[in-house]
This record gives structure tokens, sequence and C-alpha cells, in this order.
């Protein structure tokens, strides 16, 4: 039961990211309100959701105490780079430091390294802050619903957060931390891609 | 009802992947000019080459064999070099016969298991390493110009993982004497695979 459970959850989450329609620097508009505007923003902008599901997966395989110092830290560093980038007169776009944090996430997942848990909540910070600052500067300026938005989002981190977290701290079989490391790798590889689009010449 | 209870947790994942799959998705029956389409096409694409197709399973079949640390060391080595040489693709660097080293790959690997070969990890790695970085710049090259490939790099990366999770299920018969004959036929079959691509990329560079 225990394994159909933890199938089910990664099945989950495989076909979460599969499902993503596209990629959205801009809220997409829910009909449900700002809130929920926020709340599916992080599921449905891959750009956004790797780097958290790296930072989620590495800080739960670390132990349930990183992982609940990261699901307060990086929502509430996510809101304040959020409303940081509010105050900026024009949206900020940098694919390639992104794309280069993400990487450097699935790395340190691939590799199982044992990091401190000031490191791990350092890192939740700052990934927070970089893309708090880069989802803020794309909202509407001087408006009540970009603040709702962004709570949103705050909420989405959460729930993210302490799923994968929650799980991964559960592991205690082998070849499941090897499948999150593989996990960690993929995110790598995806960045790796992503990098070279990024960087790619047309013509 | 309390085996409906006891389940309860499992049904309401179930609803979750089933909202999940029937969430919608914008289909595109052609190409739209220049732009990556997203995630299907680029599952599609590793799954689209019968040599592709071969050694990525034969990669799979191989870490099995050799059994741990290989068995997982190397799916999550080989998504990594091969995403190197994709990015080394697409950002224009050329590398000189990749199509060689790609049929050479299918033959090469099959033979390592039909002989069930054992070298040190650190040969293994670098063997795997070599050809996918060519399996990786042949599909970089390949892939269509687009504005965005995040979608498209989450399903090419999936389906690659997928390919090796096939090949080491496929492996994990090496535990049992039949199974381990059975393997190395597998072996021998992708080997003779790979002298048919390599036959083809021989004589497609004669011409």
């Amino acid at each position: 039961m225990r394994q159909l459970r933890l199938i089910l959850f990664w099945l989950t989450l495989a076909i979460t990211l599969i499902a993503a329609p596209s990629a959205h620097a801009h809220l997409m508009n829910t009909g449900f309100g700002p809130f929920s505007d926020g709340l599916t923003h992080l599921f449905v902008t891959p750009e956004d959701l790797l780097p958290v599901i790296a930072l989620a997966l590495m800080a739960g395989l670390r132990g349930p105490r990183f992982g609940r110092a990261v699901l307060f830290a990086l929502p509430v560093a996510w809101l304040a780079g959020s409303t940081a980038g509010l105050l900026l007169a024009s949206p900020v776009a940098l694919p390639v430091t992104e794309t280069i944090v993400t990487i450097a996430l699935g790395v340190l997942l691939a590799t199982d390294r044992p990091l401190p848990r000031a490191a791990v909540v350092c890192l939740a910070i700052l990934l927070g802050l970089f893309h708090g600052i880069l989802n803020g500067s794309e909202l509407p300026k001087q408006s009540l619903s970009s603040q709702i938005s962004a709570a949103g989002v705050g909420a989405a981190l959460f729930v993210a957060v302490s799923l994968l977290a929650g799980q991964a701290a559960s592991i205690r079989v082998l070849w499941a931390r090897v499948a999150v490391r593989v996990a960690g790798s993929w995110i790598v590889a995806i960045g790796l891609l992503m990098l070279g689009w990024a960087m790619r010449i047309p013509g | 009802m309390k085996n409906f209870i006891r389940h309860a947790g499992a049904v309401r994942r179930s609803f979750v992947v089933v909202f999940f799959l029937l969430y919608p998705l914008t289909v595109f029956a052609h190409k739209r000019g220049g732009e990556a389409i997203g995630f299907a096409s680029g599952f599609l694409h590793p799954i689209s080459g019968l040599d592709h197709i071969l050694a990525m399973v034969a990669v799979g079949m191989w870490g099995a064999q050799l059994g741990a640390p290989a068995m997982w060391v190397l799916p999550v080595v080989f998504p990594m070099v091969m995403a190197l040489g994709g990015m080394m693709g697409l950002i224009g660097i050329k590398l000189p016969g990749i199509e060689l080293c790609i049929a050479l790959s299918a033959l090469a690997l099959g033979f390592a298991v039909c002989r069930e070969a054992r070298p040190k990890l650190w040969v293994a790695a670098i063997i795997v390493g070599v050809f996918a970085i060519a399996h990786g710049h042949a599909h970089g090259t390949e892939l269509p110009l687009g504005a965005s490939g995040v979608l498209y790099s989450i399903g090419f990366v999936i389906a690659t993982g997928l390919l090796h999770a096939l090949g080491i299920t496929i492996g994990l018969i090496h535990r049992w004497p039949a199974g381990r004959i059975a393997l190395r036929v597998a072996g021998a079959v992708v080997a003779m695979g790979g002298v048919f691509f390599l036959w083809k990329a021989i004589s497609g560079e004669a011409a």
C-alpha cells in the first residue's frame, strides 16, 4: 500500500509537469480571481517549478528538520522578493541565470550532497528572492490584486514543498532514494537543454 | 465501505491523476513555424529512431547486468552527459563522426551485454559517456528552433529516462539462470542491430 501511494504520488507529479500547457512569464487568468491565478502560476511554469522541486526534494532527503526549514523560508523569501519586484519600474527577465540556478540545484540533488541546514536555508532564501523578484517585476504595478497573486504563489509553494519534502523525508528504501537522485539528474539534463536553447543562435 | 475508507487516500490521488490526464492541452496538427511545439514532440524525439532506442535500452540492460552501483550510476550520469551533448549540438559546436559513433554505440553496448563484460565502473562510465555525448549531440542538432524549449526538453529527458528504465527492467531477469542467457541473447540482437546501423552509416558516408 505504501509503495502504491509512492507510485501514485510520483505519477501525479510527472503528469503535473506534463500537463503544464505552456510557460507563463505573466500570470494566467484562471477566472477565479488573483489568488487562484497566483496559486496556478507555479504549477504551469516549469521555469519556476523545476528549481522548487529540486530544492524541496534535496531538503527532504536530508531529513524532516531540513524540509520544515525550507517549507517556511522559501515562500517567505519568495513573497519578499515579489514585493521588491513590484517596486521595479520594468520587468526583469534573466533566462540564462534562471537556468543555471536550476542546473545547480539539480546537481546538488543528483549528487545527494550532505549540506548543513544553514546552507539549505540560504539556498531557499536566495532562490525565493531571485524568483520572487522576477515574478514580482512582471506583475501590474500599484494594484492590490498583484499582492494577492503573490500570496497565491506563496501558498502554492507551501503546498508543493510540503508534499515533495514530506515524500522525500519519508523514504526508507535505497531504490526510492536513487529514484529521487535520478529526478535530480533529469532536472540537470532539462536545464542543460534549456541553456542550449537560450544560447542558440538562429540560422 | 471499510475498504473504501482504508483506500481513500489512494482514491483521492487517483482523482488528481485523472484530473491532470483530462487537463486540456493544445493540439497542433502541424508544427508551428520555427517553434518547438512542446512536451509531445520532445517526448517523441528520442523514441523516433531505432538506433537511439537500441543504445539507450542497452545502457539500462548493461547497468542491470553490472549490478550496484553501476545500475544506478549509469542512469544518473547518462541523461546529464547526453544533455551536455544536446547543448553542444544546440549551440552549433561541431563534433566529427557522430553518426558513426551512434551506430557503433548499439554494436558496442550490445556486445558488452552479450559478453557480460565487466569493466571497472569508471571505464563503463567513460564508454557510456562518449556514446551519450554522440546521441545528445545528434538530438541537439536536429531540434527545431524554438522561442522556449522548456516543455520540449522535459519531454525529451523523460523519454530518454524511461528508455533506460525499460532497459534496467529487462535487465533484472539477470538474477535467474535462464534470464542471464536471455539477456545475453538480447544483447546479441542489439549488437546485430548495431552492425546494420554501422553498415548504413559507413555506406551513407561513402556515398
